[in-house]
Formats: structure tokens, sequence, C-alpha cells
């Protein structure tokens, strides 16, 4: 932790980053956002096993961009983030250095090749609880299933926390949002409430880098995650592609190749 | 004028039946796989009696969907139906003060203008058996918003607890009179004082008043974007919160019929003040959040001469960024 504040005490004073995004100390036990953009300011930042939403999210908000380049306090699911949003073209590398907490230490990585080579070396890693959630879903008949969704997701209010936490969706515009044509209904009804979080799920397949960030945002309490950990999970077997490994596009949804092997394609 | 009973701890279970028995529904919080929601208590032992809801009750008279209308096409004529609002007698069981507090920020809007029949039959079937706190947290703040943990504002019925174990019951209301009716063996009158455990210790992080004299020259002031920074701009505070009352409207339909609805909206959410145009004059999220604190420490005591806030604290455990209100407000009271 202190190596951090080292670093963010140099970049800032030298004016290398206008902001630093990491985490400090909130209410009670609670790791909340911070935005350091001066020196002075940097006891500010904490570091330790309780730092663990996403904050790739702030990379695209107008407010943190328009302050100028940003670095980023960054757990492997942050990194893989980047990684992401840049294949997506959503981040230059000159605007973005990542300051990768990784075992204890600090590994600044300013090149998205750098990145790369760093989240090569580290293994995906769904928590325990969730793969027994998952695990416990998968093993439900298509019934029981259903009935445990409805449940869940009757209780959903649409407040968009889920969204709003996840740093893929960036989009201005949502199209759940859109209501010429209302692709959704807006409502927080039944089927509003599982319309919105299949579309959710399926805008994600192949571009989700399981931070869980959602459904740790959930008011609720409802494992949104879960949904997009298992649309991820299968485009990853399916298609042997993968959110966040890469800064080249690799996005399984909405790439054709001409030696795909299925062939009602052709 | 408000009458005074003890209640035994076991003879409550037997209210809860009673209630249930009636023909009420009894809502309250109750805990569910590790949280606490608001949900149906068939018994006294299911109430969470430590600890808040994280939503608040305010779907009992104000639904986060709720039908208004419907309406369908015969031959070349628009059919409109009404709706009645679908209003079961309810008994919110073991809320907080706050919450009891909290119908009365509501009640402003929905009577302001225009009476609005879905809010006021719901309240009219609403009973409220409020709880008293023994207990608080750090998001707690109804000592700076006028109230206290043990208030009796706003609720039909205000149990306390007694340091020899039941409850007290001050009834304030016909409504509360008439729950006592329903199992009056349960309630024995009380003369002369209760030994009730104290009330949890909330201390005041700001003065309300004052930080309403303090809004009133701050709107320009780089406080907001500073605070606003780390806010993701979904609703979950708006959704939560026991006075936050704005809402859309929502048509249905196909090309024969439809319904209109009525659902939660959050002046935290971009497209809340979106105009067709595209024009948006909060279109920045620092603009939202300064909307949200002006809304509910200044223009509400101005045109309502009431709080739009009852310090319950659902906004700050709920947000995923810990947007803590009180933080918030202590902060801006003392902007220079």
């Amino acid at each position: 932790m202190e190596e951090l504040k080292l670093k963010a005490k140099q970049l800032l004073a030298a004016g290398t980053v206008k902001v630093v995004i990491g985490y400090g100390t909130g209410t009670g036990d609670v790791r909340r956002p911070v935005f350091v953009r001066s020196a002075d300011k940097v006891d500010d930042l904490v570091f330790d096993g309780s730092c663990t939403q996403n904050l790739a999210t702030y990379l695209t908000k107008v407010e943190v961009r328009a302050m100028g380049r940003m670095a980023i306090v960054a757990v492997p699911s942050t990194l893989r983030s980047i990684l992401q949003l840049a294949a997506e073209k959503q981040l230059r590398e000159e605007n973005v250095l990542a300051l990768a907490m990784l075992d204890g230490s600090m590994k600044e990585l300013a090149a998205f090749d750098a990145i790369e080579e760093t989240v090569a070396t580290i293994p995906d890693a769904i928590s325990a609880t969730d793969q027994a959630m998952m695990d416990k879903l998968t093993a439900m008949s298509v019934g029981e299933r259903r009935a445990f969704w409805a449940a869940e997701l009757n209780r959903c209010v649409k407040c968009y926390a889920c969204r709003s936490s996840c740093p893929m969706c960036y989009c201005e515009r949502c199209t759940m949002d859109c209501n010429r044509p209302q692709w959704i209904p807006v409502a927080s009804h039944g089927i509003g409430n599982l319309e919105y979080h299949m579309v959710r799920a399926m805008h994600l397949a192949g571009r989700c880098v399981q931070c869980g960030t959602c459904g740790a945002a959930c008011p609720i309490g409802i494992p949104v995650h879960l949904l997009t950990f298992f649309a991820e999970g299968t485009v990853r077997r399916q298609f042997g592609q993968k959110g966040g490994g890469s800064a080249k596009l690799d996005y399984a949804m909405s790439t054709f190749k001409p030696d795909d092997k299925e062939e009602f394609i052709r | 004028m408000t009458e005074r009973y003890t209640v035994n701890e076991s003879a409550l279970g037997a209210l809860v039946a009673a209630i249930a028995n009636s023909g009420r529904r009894v809502l309250g919080p109750k805990k569910v796989a590790g949280r606490i929601d608001i949900g149906e208590l068939t018994s006294f032992a299911e109430l969470a009696k430590d600890g808040q809801s994280m939503v608040s009750a305010k779907g009992t008279v104000f639904p986060k969907v709720e039908r208004l209308m419907k309406y369908r096409y015969a031959g070349k004529d628009v059919v409109l139906d009404d709706v009645e609002p679908g209003a079961a007698p309810t008994v919110l069981f073991g809320v907080r003060p706050c919450e009891a507090h909290a119908f009365a920020a509501l009640d402003v809007v929905f009577n302001w203008d225009y009476k609005d029949k879905f809010f006021n039959t719901r309240l009219a079937n609403t009973t409220v058996v409020a709880v008293a706190c023994t207990q608080a947290d750090e998001s707690c703040f109804c000592t700076s918003v006028g109230s206290r943990p043990d208030d009796a504002a706003g609720s039909d019925i205000l149990l306390s607890k007694l340091k020899s174990g039941g409850y007290m019951a001050e009834i304030s209301t016909e409504k509360g009179k008439a729950v006592v009716a329903l199992a009056k063996d349960v309630f024995q009158p009380l003369t002369g004082s209760a030994d009730v455990v104290p009330a949890a210790t909330v201390a005041p992080a700001f003065d309300a008043k004052a930080l309403e004299q303090k809004l009133a020259t701050k709107f320009d002031n780089p406080v907001w974007l500073e605070q606003s920074l780390r806010c993701l701009g979904c609703g979950a505070c708006a959704y939560v919160c026991p006075t936050c009352v704005c809402f859309s409207i929502e048509d249905e339909a196909d090309t024969r019929q439809g319904h209109r609805l009525r659902t939660w909206d959050s002046c935290g959410l971009r497209m809340f003040t979106l105009h067709a145009s595209g024009h948006n004059p909060r279109d920045k999220q620092s603009q939202r959040w300064r909307q949200r604190v002006y809304h509910k420490f200044a223009y509400y005591p101005d045109r309502f001469k009431t709080l739009g806030c009852v310090g319950c604290g659902k906004c700050s455990r709920a947000c995923p960024v810990d947007m803590n209100l009180k933080q918030h407000l202590a902060q801006a009271a003392q902007t220079p």
C-alpha cells in the first residue's frame, strides 16, 4: 500500500497523470472509490482484501475522463476490463495507466501489451461461493431454474445499479432505454425485469470479465452476476473466446469467420 | 389523545395472528437469505428485530408498478376503463419510526394539487405499527432531520421495548385503536411511567435549518462535483428511499389495447430530465446529485414546510459506492 501511495504521489506531483482512481475508506468497514487529484491527498488511498469492486467503470465516466490522463488502482478484473475497453475502442493507451495490485505488490503497467502479458499469468477465478451457486443452478431442472430466477427477478426494482456499475455498460444510450421502438418494457414487473436481465446477459456474453461488481451493486441482493457469468462461460466453452483477454477485439457474438464450422451459415 | 398499554412478548404472536385472522395482511421487516426484506409476516418471531430493511415499506402505498387505467379500441371508438386501486387492508408491523415518519412526505405530493386516489386508498387501508430503535448504525441520522429513534409521529401504534421484557404500546390514532380492538387481551392498560430500554443514541450530524439556509447560496459551489464523482447515476438510493416520490408514466400497448402504468423514477438517472429535443438541463451527474440534496433539504421545506428526508440511512446502505448522505450533508453544511 505504501508503494502505491508513493507512486501516486510521484505521478501527481509530476503531472504525469491528472487523477488516481483508487479505493478509500468508507462508512464502517467498506471501501469506496476515491479520486485523488493532488499529491498531498494520496493518504486517502488504501488497499487491502476488501478492495474488490471493479473501478474500471470510471474510465468511461465523462467527468473523470475530462480531468486528463488517468491512473487506476487495478485488481485483476480491472486489468481485464481495461483490455476489453481498449478492444472496443473506448480507451486510448496514452490516457490510462494501470497500477496493478497483485499478490501484495504494485506493478505499473502503461502499455496494453504489458497488461495483456500480466493478465495472461493470472488464472481466471470465480469465488467458491459463486461457483457453488452456479453448480447448484446447473444441477436444477429447467423448471426449477425458471422458478428460482422468476422469484429473484420479481424483487428487482429496475434501479440499474447493475448496469451503472459495470465497466462494459458504457453506452450513452442503452438499447433498453429506447422507446422508439420499445424493445423491452420499462416497468419493473415480472416480464420487464426478466427481459432486461436477459438482454444484459446477452450483451455481455463474450465481453464480461466476471468481476461480480454488478451482483455486489444490487441493493436488493439479487445475484445478477451469475447471469452474466453463465453467458460469458458459455461463450468461452463454445467459441474459445473470452472477455478481457486481449486489447484486440475478439468478440464471438459479432464476428463472422469464413471457416466457421457451422454448416447452416453457408 | 395517546393511549398507553403494555404487551407481553409472548402475546405479540397472538396479536399478529389476530391481525391476520381479521383479513388484513401483515407486512414487515423479515430476514430472508441473510437480508432484511419487507415481506409477509405469519408470526412475531419472523420479524427482524435488529437493523432495518434494505428497501422501504413505501411499496405498500406507492408500488414500483401500478396500473392506472386500461384502454381499448371498440370499432372507431376508444374505450377507457378505470382501474380501482388494489388496496388490500394491511398492517405494516415492526417498521422503524423513521419509516413511519416518511408517509407524511409522500402525502404532501400525492395530495398537493391533485388528490391521488391510488395513494390515498392504499394509505387509508394501511396501519403502521412501528418499533422504537434501541440501536443505530453509522448511516442513521434521524436526529438531524427533526426526529428521534423513539418518535411516535406517523405511526398508529409505537412499540417500545421494556427493560423487564415485552413492550410499551402507544396508540395515537383511530386506526391504531382498531388494531388494539382485534386482540384486547393482549394490551394491558398502563398508568404511570414505563421502564423502557433507552432509545439509541444518534448524535446529530448537522442542523437541517442551517443547511437549508446554506443551500440557498451554494448552488454553483464545486462541492457537488466533488461529492458526486463516484456516483454511478443509478436509482438505488431513490428506490429504497421511503420519501422519494418521483414517478414515470409508461404506456404498454399493442394496436388493439393497452394500459397505463405508473412506475418509480429517479432524478439520479440521466434520462430523468432528458427532453424530446435532446437537451438535458441536468446532463452531468453533479447536477443530478445536487438536485437530490436540494429537493429534499431546500425545495421540500420551502414548498411543503417539511423535509423530504427522514434520516433512515437506507440510501447510504443501498448505494454501491457508499454515497453516505449523512456525511455529504454534514460536509455541505460546513462548506464555506
